[in-house]
């Protein structure tokens, strides 16, 4: 799981990179003093967790939950229990940390965002699944089996479906591809790559090898990939 | 007035003393900023402002383990709320308290 921090005090950033560093499966991946260089970041990258400070000058906390569209985790952190409250009204707030945080406390709300985030992988395992969907490719509606889908390539204003017998670019974006996708069986492991995790053969640092095609796999992606795979 | 003391930063540190020693930089840096703030705004009558900067500086506070100068803070930025300044003095003896406590760090 990846996170962002954004507080405007340097001491506070300080202190929850280290209870991050402290706690597994947690990687920091980038650290902000306002909450507008953060959505900055958030339009390019993906994030599973902010920690953000509630009482920030100018842009505060409340400010940023408004404006930000993803359905991002959030866990307050605060000097000030009574500013928190109104967050909570927001699905994405996790908890809130009362400042000066305590290893415990913060790996407390962590388990409380793993607790949460399980039932919905387990939803999306157990929901129906489809077998099929059909492509549009030369005027003609092609259907692919998902399961014999290994792997989606971006490629510009195209993508290139990999399948066990053919080799299918179509006129598409990854987003979209990714929303007729099964959570179960497909994850997005790199901004331009989405696998089928089932076909996997090996991993190796931060590359997938997967028929025989190597993937690389974003720092971001790397924990939520290794959730999935069932490790002896 | 009771004491600062590093029990809260020796927790978060464990037995890394190069974290321990980055995050009393970090702090003695910071602090004199945000105090020097805090006066500019008390000098402008800003209540907004002062309100500001003293919740800022009340994590410096609970930091160093001042837990009744934390009430007294919290105190004080209750009244800035009110456009009072009941417990700028008291509050301001912390201030010094502190930056006398991290010429000693």
């Amino acid at each position: 799981m990846n996170c962002i921090i954004i507080d405007d005090e340097k001491t506070a950033r300080l202190i929850i990179k280290s209870l991050c560093s402290q706690t597994e499966n947690l990687q920091v991946s980038g650290v902000f003093s306002s909450a507008i260089e953060a959505i900055k970041y958030l339009n390019e990258n993906e994030v599973d967790l902010i920690f953000l400070d509630f009482h920030m000058p100018d842009f505060n906390g409340l400010d940023f939950i408004k404006t930000i569209k993803k359905p991002i985790k959030i866990i307050l952190t605060t000097s000030d229990p009574k500013f928190a409250i109104e967050a909570f009204e927001y699905d994405f707030i996790v908890d809130y940390l009362l400042k000066p945080i305590e290893l415990p406390r913060f790996q407390k709300a962590i388990k409380k965002l793993r607790s949460q985030l399980k039932p919905a992988i387990h939803a999306s395992n157990t929901a129906e699944i489809k077998n099929d969907f059909y492509v549009n490719i030369d005027r003609r509606l092609i259907k692919i089996d998902l399961h014999s889908i290994y792997l989606i390539e971006a490629n510009g204003d195209y993508i290139n479906i990999r399948t066990e017998d053919n080799n299918y670019i179509v006129h598409s974006t990854l987003k979209k591809i990714e929303e007729k996708l099964p959570g179960s069986l497909f994850l997005k492991i790199h901004r331009s790559y989405i696998i089928n995790v089932k076909k996997i053969i090996d991993i190796e640092d931060n590359s997938v090898l997967i028929k025989k095609d190597i993937v690389p796999v974003s720092r971001s992606k790397k924990s939520e990939l290794m959730q999935r795979l069932d490790l002896l | 007035m009771e004491t600062p003391n590093l029990n809260y930063v020796n927790s978060l540190a464990r037995d890394d003393d190069s974290f321990k020693d980055l995050l009393i930089d970090v702090i003695k840096n910071e602090f004199p900023v945000e105090q020097k703030e805090y006066f500019e705004s008390c000098k402008n009558n800003d209540y907004k402002k002062i309100e500001e900067n003293v919740h800022k500086i009340k994590h410096k506070i609970s930091i160093l383990g001042l837990e009744e100068s934390y009430k007294i803070a919290d105190e004080y930025e209750h009244n800035l709320r009110l456009k009072s300044n009941d417990k700028a003095y008291d509050f301001n003896l912390i201030l010094a308290t502190i930056s006398n406590y991290l010429k000693t760090i």
